[in-house]
């Protein structure tokens, strides 16, 4: 496996930043949800964020809430996921998965660490778990060689901004808003304050996410982060072309490569 | 062995924590702060008391009730939490979040409710301390529970009805969370009972405990013994929790919560969450949770609205884990008929909740009467009173239609 900071080194590399692109396993089914990534792939995400769909999703807005049910009632299971992992993980970019801790712990944690490095998976974005709570999870990780990605907010202090990018492997999240997931008109303007914060504690790669959805967006992004991380956008490609897969793949092809150019402030 | 949760939350190393997302910890943290502040000043505490005893009319009574008593064989002892204003324990807690909210300056609240019990005493809390106060409540129960949804309404709050998931009171605490991510400058979340990240388990606690310390005192006061065995129903476990907490160090009394058994914990339809759950992380802490093998919550069944919740406070988790409290399930039929007898025997209509710790009551009253004959002492706190339930009442018993027609064959 890799970790996902050899992608970020190489879209500095190359003068721009990283686009990270997030989908629910399972939606709109399992081998949907392969197809769809493997086009996002294609089309010019450097790093892929794998959702574990879970009951409970506090963390996120309608549109991803709708996606994680439609995969949930779909019938789709942990060892599902393992198997996106696999799949997206042999086009070879870097692909984490993004879950809730519930299900980890409930897989067990040394057993999932285990598996998930087994089926080529560079790491875990985890939004229910800060590392002061999260010391079962870092042990596995570090045990695994696995990246572990944890969130800083707007409402972060600057010493608990400073424990988590401590924390961190790979690169930090950070939440470019006060909410949760979902497409916003506009970006906020708590994340460039933000990212000079986190900046001034590590030298790891920074990805800024919460509410982009657009090229202009991802280009503004690109003008102080290191990765531009796109979630609800990408689910609403698939969720607006519910019964026409080519359709949505089509979709959602455009818009990879838009963003693609927008992270390249073309 | 201590019953207090650790510095960060922590009930027995393991139970409980703060599994929530980094956005929302500042906050959990300067609530913490202005928690354990508040309840080392002297002047907010006696505050408190002064709105519970002037406001919600506190010290609530404990009653012997004679007659059923008498039916049992041991002595049953009421804590008549039912005649607090709007009808339940919860007043309590939300007068103390509430008071706080103001000491921290914030202007708004948000609340989830279930049944809607919670959402009417945040309603009302926020109308008396002049808050904003939105309310979060399953689409589903919204329809159930029309007249509660009317009751806040009245009382000047918004009620969102909430669609995600299976509309219900765990969706509503989701979306209550998502509200909070958004709004955590200005706005409180006044948690409805004893479970979520900490601080909220042991600060709810607080805010309830005078349910017990009251007890204790009157207990001792009034029959000059501690009881036996107490006993209250468990949904999230507020109202236990507050009644459990005087008495954890009285060793010689025995603590029972009685946990909702829907149409019996063999059907699947249920929510006696420790009873029947898996250690988990549900809605910020880890304790029991109704969970498939894969980790997703199952809904939970229980003909209580309030009792409806595939947790539980994660200090239950540990009373259970380490021996000191039992948790045992009264299935749905058991409960009304306890509703049935206590409204009978005593004239006294209680909340379908309270009516699980009746009929868990009436199983401790036959043992130990037959230990100790009719002088053992059983309190049970009866967190609720029933208007609210009559719809199901009528249901399940068949009510509504006058006798007219039987009077006169007579």
């Amino acid at each position: 496996m890799t970790s996902s900071s050899t992608a970020f080194a190489k879209a500095r590399a190359e003068g721009r930043a990283a686009l990270v692109g997030y989908l629910p396993a399972g939606f709109p089914t399992v081998d949907g949800s392969i197809a769809a990534m493997r086009t996002m792939v294609e089309a010019g995400c450097d790093v892929i964020e794998i959702g574990l769909p879970y009951s409970d999703p506090v963390m996120d807005g309608p549109t991803i809430q709708t996606a994680a049910q439609q995969a949930l009632d779909g019938g789709t299971r942990t060892a599902d996921v393992l198997r996106v992992v696999e799949a997206v993980a042999a086009t070879g970019v870097p692909t984490l998965v993004m879950t809730y801790w519930n299900p980890i712990e409930r897989y067990g944690v040394e057993r999932w660490a285990s598996d998930f490095a087994a089926a080529g998976g560079a790491g875990m974005i985890t939004p229910d778990i800060t590392p002061d709570h999260g010391q079962e999870w870092i042990a596995a990780a570090d045990a695994h060689d696995l990246d572990k990605v944890f969130l800083v907010a707007p409402s972060s202090t600057d010493e608990r901004i400073a424990m988590t990018t401590a924390a961190c492997r790979g690169f930090v999240y950070a939440t470019a808003v006060m909410g949760v997931t979902g497409a916003r008109e506009s970006t906020s303007d708590l994340a460039g304050p933000l990212v000079a914060r986190t900046r001034a504690t590590t030298d790891l790669p920074i990805g800024v996410g919460l509410g982009v959805s657009t090229r202009a967006q991802a280009a503004e992004l690109a003008g102080y982060a290191d990765g531009v991380i796109v979630g609800s956008a990408f689910v609403r490609t698939l969720l607006d072309h519910p019964d026409d897969e080519a359709a949505g793949l089509a979709a959602l092809r455009a818009l990879t490569e838009d963003l693609a150019a927008g992270v390249r402030r073309a | 062995m201590t019953f207090e949760a650790d510095s960060r939350g922590y009930f027995g190393d393991t139970w409980g924590g703060r599994f929530m997302p980094e956005a929302l910890v500042a906050a959990l943290d300067e609530l913490t702060e202005a928690w354990q502040d508040a309840m080392a000043d002297e002047s907010f505490v006696s505050e408190f008391e002064r709105v519970l005893r002037d406001y919600a009319g506190t010290p609530s009574r404990l009653y012997h009730a004679e007659r059923l008593s008498q039916q049992v064989g041991a002595r049953i002892l009421l804590k008549r939490e039912d005649l607090n204003h709007t009808g339940a324990h919860k007043i309590r807690n939300v007068m103390g979040q509430a008071l706080l909210t103001k000491r921290m300056g914030k202007s708004r609240v948000i609340a989830e409710t279930g049944a809607g019990q919670h959402g009417v005493a945040s309603a009302t809390a926020a109308a008396w301390f002049d808050l904003d106060c939105t309310v979060y409540m399953g689409a589903v129960d919204t329809r159930r529970q029309a007249l509660n949804v009317a009751r806040m309404q009245l009382l000047g709050a918004k009620v969102v009805p909430v669609e995600s998931g299976s509309a219900t009171l765990k969706d509503a605490i989701n979306e209550a969370l998502r509200d909070w991510v958004a709004s955590v400058d200005h706005t409180a979340y006044l948690f409805g009972t004893a479970a979520g990240p900490h601080p909220f388990p042991s600060m709810v606690r607080d805010f309830c405990r005078g349910i017990g310390d009251e007890a204790r005192a009157q207990c001792l006061e009034q029959y000059g013994v501690l009881p036996d065995a107490i006993a209250a129903c468990v949904g999230g476990g507020s109202n236990a929790i507050g009644l459990f907490t005087a008495f954890l160090d009285d060793e010689s009394v025995e603590i029972h919560g009685f946990e909702p058994g829907g149409d019996g914990v063999e059907t699947g339809r249920h929510a006696a969450t420790i009873h029947a759950g898996e250690p988990g992380v549900l809605h910020g802490a880890r304790t029991y949770v109704l969970q498939d093998e894969d980790g997703q919550t199952i809904e939970s069944h229980s003909i209580s609205a309030g009792l409806d919740y595939p947790g539980v406070g994660p200090q239950h988790s540990w009373l259970a884990a380490s021996g000191r409290a039992t948790y045992t399930p009264v299935t749905d039929a058991e409960a009304m008929d306890a509703m049935a007898l206590l409204s009978r025997t005593e004239g006294i209509i209680p909340a379908i909740e309270s009516a699980h710790a009746v009929a868990g009551a009436l199983r401790l009253a036959e043992r130990l009467g037959a230990e100790k004959g009719p002088d053992a002492t059983i309190i049970v706190n009866l967190s609720g009173r029933g208007d609210k339930d009559m719809g199901t009442a009528i249901e399940w018993f068949g009510l509504g239609q006058a006798d007219a027609g039987e009077e006169q064959a007579r």
